[in-house]
C-alpha cells in the first residue's frame, strides 16, 4: 500500500478496533470517489469511524444529525436578510465541506434526504434559484440504521444506487471488544487523529487510481457478473450502468491499494459484495435471502471467463 | 469462453464429437441412401452403427485387414452394380461407403476435420439429383451441423455446451453469404448445367411419347409432375383455347399410333391476326418436343418446325429451358399439302376394325361433303350414351369396334383414336394430335401451371381449299373437360392426383404459394444462365462482359470482401492473444486438477495459487511463478513476446 495510505488505516485501526476490511472497504470508497454508506445498529462505530477517515485524510469535516424534523435548508444554508447591505446573503449550510456526515439519514423525511442527494450527485447546491459548486473533494458519509427500527424513512432504490458501497460494520469480536474496554476514551482519542495527507494528497492518489490497468478479459468478467443479474431469475431486477461503474472504479482502488497498477478477479470479487449488496433485491423463490447472501451467491454462480 | 488453439493436433475425439460427426455425415447422406441399391444404404447404415456401438462399448479399433476387406469388397460390389466406378450413382455410392469406412477409424482431430471436410463434399453430391428449395434448404441444415461439428472440435478448454458451435458455425455461415453471391452472380457461367454429364441422370423422367395406345395416356394422368409454365404477356386465353400442341402421330398399326421418325422441316409459319406472346419454361422430359400453342408463329432459338406444325429441339430436353413464343388463333394451315403427305394420313391397316370401316362407308353415303359427316358423328358421340372416364374397359382384337359400338367408355385418347380411324376409313385425311389442354392459372405469379395431368389428344382432319383443322371429339362427349379442365369432367370416383382436384381451399392457395416460389427459383436461381448474367451485367453498366472481365469483376470483388472480412478479424486479435494466454492457463489448471487440486469456476488466480500452495507447499513455488507470469499477461500490461514464451514453456515444464 503506498505509504501515507498505511499511515491513514493505521490510525484509523487504532480508533475502530478489529474493522480492517471494513475500514480498507471505506478508504477505497473515497479512492473511487464514491460516496459510503455505513449500516449497523447504533453505537457500533459508525460517527467515529467516519470522523476518524475525515480527520485522517485532512479534510473538513461538518455533522449534520438527521432527524424527521429536518429541512433542506438546514442542509444546504439559508439566505438572510442584511439590514446594512439592505440585501439577502446566503449562509452556506453544512453541506459545503469537503466530507459531509449524514448521521442516520434515514431518520429525516425524504424530503431533507433528496436535498442531499443533488449534493451528492452534481457536487453542487441550487437554492432560491441559485446554482453553487461544493468544495472539492466532497464525500458524503451517510450512516443509517438498520430499516426495520422505529421511526425510520428507507432510502428508495434510486438513492441507494448513488451510495458506491454500502458497508456494516457489526460487532467488534471479543479481543477487540477488551482492548476497547481497556483502553482510552474514544472522543479523546479522536481528538489526538493528526491528518496523514494533505488535501491535495487525496486528489492525486484518486488520480492515479484512475491509472490502475483493468484489462480486457477482467471487464469480461465484470460484464458477466452484471449480465447474470440482469438475466437470472433470483433478482429483481439487474444492476444499473452506474453500478458497473462503480464495480470498476471500487475494484480498482482496491487493487490500488494493493500496490498494484492492473485489477484482478480477486480485486472484483472482494470489492463486490460492498457494491451491490445494496443495489440487489431478491426475487421469486429466494426472496427470503438476505443480501449479503445474494452478493456471495452471485460470485459463486459466475465464472471467471 | 473457451478458446481455440492454434494448431491442428492428433489429439482423440472425444465421444460428444465423434457422435457430431456421424450425425453429420448421416443426414448428408440420407437423401442418398434412399437412391443407392439396397445392400449399400444397409452397408453405410451399419458401419455407421458399429461405430458408435463401439463409441458406447469402448471397444477395440477395428484391424486394419478388415477395413481393407471391407473396402476392397465394397468397391467390387459397386463395380458389378453400375459396370463403371465413374459416373454420378457408382461415384456418389463409392464416396458414401468410403467415408463410412473412414468414420469407423476416425480416433483423432486431424481425421475428425478431414471427414468434416468431405462431408461437406458429399453434401454437395446430392445436388446433383435434386435442385430444389427444399434439398436446398436441407443441405444447408446439414451443412450447419457439420460446419458446427468442426468448430466442436477445436475447443480444448472445457466444453461450452452445444448453442456456442452451433452459433459459432451460423456466424460463419452469415459471414460467407456475401462471398457467395459474389461468386454466385459473376463467376462465369456454363450452358447447360454442371451435372448434365452422365447418361443415367434422364432415367425417370416422365412426358408425352412419341407414341399412343389406349391406356398410355392414363399414366400420364395420374401424375401430378409439371410439365412446364407459361406466363403471358397480356392476358391469359380462355381454358378452350389452350390446346398445347406435342407430338403429331401418323402411323396407325390397328392398335397404337406413332409420329413418324422423319417429317420435313418448314420455315413456313401461320402468321394469324392476334398473335399470343408468352414465355414457356419446360421442365426436362428428355424428348425433343417443345410445347406451343395451336399454332405456333416462331421458332425458339435451336430447334426446328416442321410441316405438322410440332417445334422439336435440337437436343432432347434435358435441363430446364425458357423460350419466349408467340402464337396466333389462326384456324387453319397447309392448305397446299402435297398428295404424299395426305396419303399417309388416310392410311389403315388391313382387316383391323372392319364395323368401323363399313359404319365409315354408310356415313359416306349419306353425307357427300366432309363437314357434315363430321358434325354427324360428333353428335353421335353427344348422343350415344358416350360417357368419358378415366378407367375404361379393356379393348380387344378391334379396339376401335370394341369401343364405338360396345364398350363407349373412353378417355380422351380413345376418342381421339376412334374419331381418327372414322374419319380415314370415311376418306377424308386425319391424324392424331397429342398434348397438353388447359392448365391451372396460378393467381399468384400470374402464369399458367400445366401438369402432365393435362395431357390431351385430339385430331386434325384436312379439308381441301382449307388445310388441317382441329377437331376434338372428347369435347363432343365432355364439354367440361375442354372448358373447365380435367378435375371437372371426370366423375369424382375417378383416381386423379389430389392437386389436381383441388378440393381444399386453402391446400389449393397454399399449392400456388409454394409453386410460384418455386417458379421464382427455377428462374433466378436455377436458371441464372450466362444469358441471364450477361443481362443482369449490362444492368449494372457492363455490357458485353466477357468472361475475362467476369474474372476480373469476381477477383475485386472477392477481394474486397475478404479485405472487410480480414479488417474485422484483425480487430480481434488483441482478443485472440488474450484467449491463447487463457488456453495455457487452463492447460495449467488441468495438470493441477489431475493431482486432485480443482480450480473453482469463480476462483480468481491468485486465490488458487494460494490455495494450491497450501495443498500442495512443495510446488507452491512453480504455482506461484506460472500465475504471476499468467496475472501479468492477461490482467497486466505485459504482452513481450519473450514473456509469453516463457509463460508457456513453465505450464509445459510443470508437472504436479
Amino acid at each position: 500500500m503506498p505509504s501515507p495510505l498505511n499511515a491513514v488505516t493505521d490510525q484509523i485501526n487504532r480508533i475502530i478496533l478489529g474493522k480492517t476490511h471494513q475500514i480498507r472497504l471505506a478508504i477505497a470508497c473515497l479512492l473511487a470517489r464514491g460516496h459510503l454508506l455505513i449500516e449497523d445498529v447504533p453505537g457500533v462505530g459508525k460517527t467515529t469511524l467516519a470522523h476518524a477517515i475525515a480527520t485522517s485524510l485532512g479534510l473538513k469535516f461538518q455533522r449534520i444529525q438527521f432527524t424527521s424534523d429536518l429541512l433542506p435548508a438546514d442542509i444546504l444554508g439559508v439566505s438572510v436578510y442584511n439590514r446594512d447591505t439592505g440585501s439577502f446573503e446566503f449562509h452556506p449550510g453544512p453541506v459545503f465541506t469537503n466530507v459531509v456526515l449524514a448521521d442516520e439519514v434515514n431518520r429525516a423525511t425524504p424530503r431533507a434526504q433528496s436535498a442531499l442527494l443533488e449534493a451528492m450527485e452534481e457536487n453542487q447546491v441550487t437554492t432560491e434559484g441559485e446554482t453553487r459548486p461544493l468544495p472539492r473533494p466532497f464525500f458524503v458519509i451517510a450512516t443509517q440504521n438498520p430499516s426495520y427500527q422505529v421511526g425510520t424513512f428507507p432510502l428508495p432504490e434510486s438513492q441507494l444506487d448513488r451510495f458506491l458501497m454500502r458497508i456494516e460494520l457489526g460487532y467488534p469480536d471479543a479481543q477487540a471488544e477488551r482492548a476497547l474496554l481497556n483502553g482510552m476514551d474514544r472522543r479523546d482519542l479522536l481528538g489526538s487523529l493528526k491528518a496523514c495527507l494533505e488535501p491535495e494528497g487525496l486528489a492525486r492518489l484518486q488520480r492515479e487510481v484512475q491509472q490502475v490497468q483493468a484489462s480486457p478479459a477482467l471487464l469480461d468478467y465484470l460484464q458477466a457478473l452484471i449480465n447474470h443479474t440482469r438475466q437470472a431469475p433470483e433478482f429483481e431486477h439487474g444492476l444499473s450502468p452506474r453500478a458497473a461503474l462503480a464495480m470498476l472504479q471500487g475494484s480498482r482502488a482496491w487493487a490500488y491499494m494493493d500496490g498494484r497498477n492492473h485489477v484482478l478477479p480477486e480485486d472484483l470479487q472482494t470489492v463486490l459484495p460492498a457494491i451491490v449488496a445494496h443495489r440487489l433485491t431478491p426475487a421469486g423463490e429466494m426472496r427470503s435471502t438476505s443480501r449479503n447472501d445474494l452478493a456471495a451467491q452471485l460470485l459463486q454462480q459466475v465464472a471467471i471467463p | 469462453m473457451a478458446s481455440l488453439p492454434t494448431t491442428l493436433s492428433a489429439r482423440p475425439l472425444g465421444h460428444r464429437e465423434l457422435i457430431w460427426l456421424a450425425a453429420g455425415f448421416l443426414l448428408a447422406s440420407v437423401p442418398h441412401l434412399s437412391r443407392m441399391p439396397m445392400w449399400i444404404s444397409v452397408l453405410v447404415v451399419a458401419i455407421a452403427g458399429a461405430r458408435l456401438v463401439q463409441l458406447r462399448m469402448h471397444g477395440t479399433r477395428p484391424r486394419k485387414w478388415l477395413l481393407v476387406l471391407i473396402a476392397v469388397g465394397a468397391t467390387a460390389g459397386i463395380l458389378l452394380q453400375y459396370r463403371t466406378l465413374f459416373g454420378r450413382d457408382a461415384g456418389v455410392s463409392l464416396l458414401v461407403v468410403m467415408l463410412a469406412l473412414k468414420l469407423l477409424e476416425t480416433r483423432n482431430q486431424r481425421d475428425g476435420i478431414l471427414l468434416g471436410f468431405l462431408g461437406c463434399f458429399l453434401l454437395v453430391t446430392n445436388f446433383l439429383h435434386s435442385q430444389t428449395i427444399p434439398t436446398a434448404a436441407y443441405m444447408l441444415g446439414c451443412a450447419w451441423l457439420l460446419v458446427a461439428s468442426l468448430i466442436g472440435m477445436q475447443y480444448t478448454g472445457p466444453w461450452p455446451g452445444w448453442r456456442q458451435p452451433v452459433r459459432r458455425a451460423g456466424v460463419l455461415i452469415l459471414q460467407g453469404v456475401p462471398l457467395m453471391l459474389v461468386l454466385f452472380l459473376l463467376f462465369p457461367r456454363i450452358q447447360g448445367p454442371l451435372w448434365g454429364l452422365p447418361q443415367d441422370a434422364y432415367a425417370g423422367l416422365t412426358g408425352l411419347s412419341d407414341n399412343m395406345s389406349p391406356g398410355s395416356l392414363n399414366n400420364l394422368i395420374l401424375s401430378d409432375a409439371i410439365a412446364f409454365r407459361a406466363a403471358f404477356r397480356s392476358g391469359i386465353p380462355a381454358p378452350k383455347d389452350l390446346y398445347w400442341r406435342g407430338p403429331v402421330l401418323w402411323d396407325y398399326d390397328g392398335r397404337t399410333w406413332t409420329a413418324p421418325r422423319i417429317i420435313q422441316n418448314t420455315s413456313d409459319l401461320p402468321a394469324g391476326d392476334s398473335p399470343i406472346e408468352y414465355t414457356v419454361t419446360l421442365e426436362p422430359h428428355n424428348k425433343r418436343w417443345l410445347f406451343a400453342l395451336e399454332f405456333p408463329g416462331v421458332r425458339p432459338p435451336r430447334s426446328v418446325a416442321t410441316r405438322d406444325m410440332q417445334l422439336l429441339s435440337f437436343t432432347p430436353v434435358r435441363t430446364r429451358i425458357r423460350y419466349d413464343m408467340v402464337s396466333s388463333a389462326a384456324g387453319a394451315y397447309g392448305a397446299d399439302d402435297d398428295r404424299a403427305l395426305l396419303m399417309r394420313s388416310l392410311r389403315l391397316p388391313a382387316d383391323t376394325n372392319p364395323r368401323t370401316a363399313a359404319f365409315a362407308q354408310e356415313l359416306r353415303r349419306k353425307f357427300p361433303d366432309d363437314r357434315n359427316l363430321v358434325a354427324e358423328v360428333l353428335t353421335r358421340f353427344r348422343n350415344q350414351n358416350f360417357v368419358y372416364t378415366l378407367s375404361p374397359p379393356l379393348l380387344g382384337e378391334h379396339p376401335v369396334d370394341e369401343f364405338l359400338f360396345e364398350t363407349r367408355r373412353g378417355f380422351c385418347e380413345h376418342y381421339a383414336s376412334a374419331f381418327t380411324v372414322l374419319m380415314r376409313a370415311a376418306g377424308i385425311p386425319a391424324r392424331v394430335v397429342t398434348g397438353y389442354l388447359g392448365g391451372e392459372v396460378n393467381p399468384v405469379g400470374e402464369y399458367i401451371l400445366v401438369r402432365q395431368a393435362d395431357a390431351h389428344a385430339w385430331t386434325e382432319i384436312w379439308l381441301a381449299n382449307i388445310g388441317w383443322v382441329r377437331v376434338d371429339p372428347t369435347a363432343a362427349v365432355s364439354p367440361a373437360r375442354v372448358e373447365r379442365g380435367i378435375a371437372s369432367a371426370l366423375p369424382r370416383s375417378d383416381p386423379l392426383p389430389m392437386f389436381v382436384r383441388g378440393d381444399f381451399a386453402l391446400l389449393q392457395q397454399m399449392r400456388l404459394t409454394w409453386d410460384s416460389v418455386t417458379y421464382t427459383w427455377n428462374q433466378w436461381v436455377l436458371g441464372y444462365t450466362p444469358d441471364r448474367q450477361r443481362r443482369f451485367l449490362s444492368q449494372l453498366g457492363f455490357s458485353a462482359a466477357t468472361w475475362q472481365t467476369l474474372t476480373f469483376m469476381l477477383m475485386v470483388c472477392t477481394g474486397i470482401a475478404l479485405l472487410i472480412g480480414a479488417v474485422l478479424a484483425l480487430r480481434d486479435l488483441r482478443r485472440a492473444h488474450l484467449d491463447a494466454i487463457k488456453a495455457v492457463y487452463d492447460r495449467f489448471c488441468r495438470k493441477l486438477a489431475r493431482r486432485g487440486i480443482q480450480r473453482g469456476s469463480a476462483e480468481g488466480p491468485r486465490d488458487f495459487a494460494q490455495r494450491a500452495g497450501r495443498q500442495r507447499p512443495e510446488i507452491a513455488g512453480a504455482v506461484a511463478e506460472i500465475t504471476r507470469l499468467y496475472i501479468a499477461l492477461r490482467y497486466g500490461a505485459e504482452s513481450r513476446p519473450e514473456q509469453v514464451k516463457a509463460f508457456k514453456n513453465r505450464v509445459r515444464g510443470f508437472d504436479a
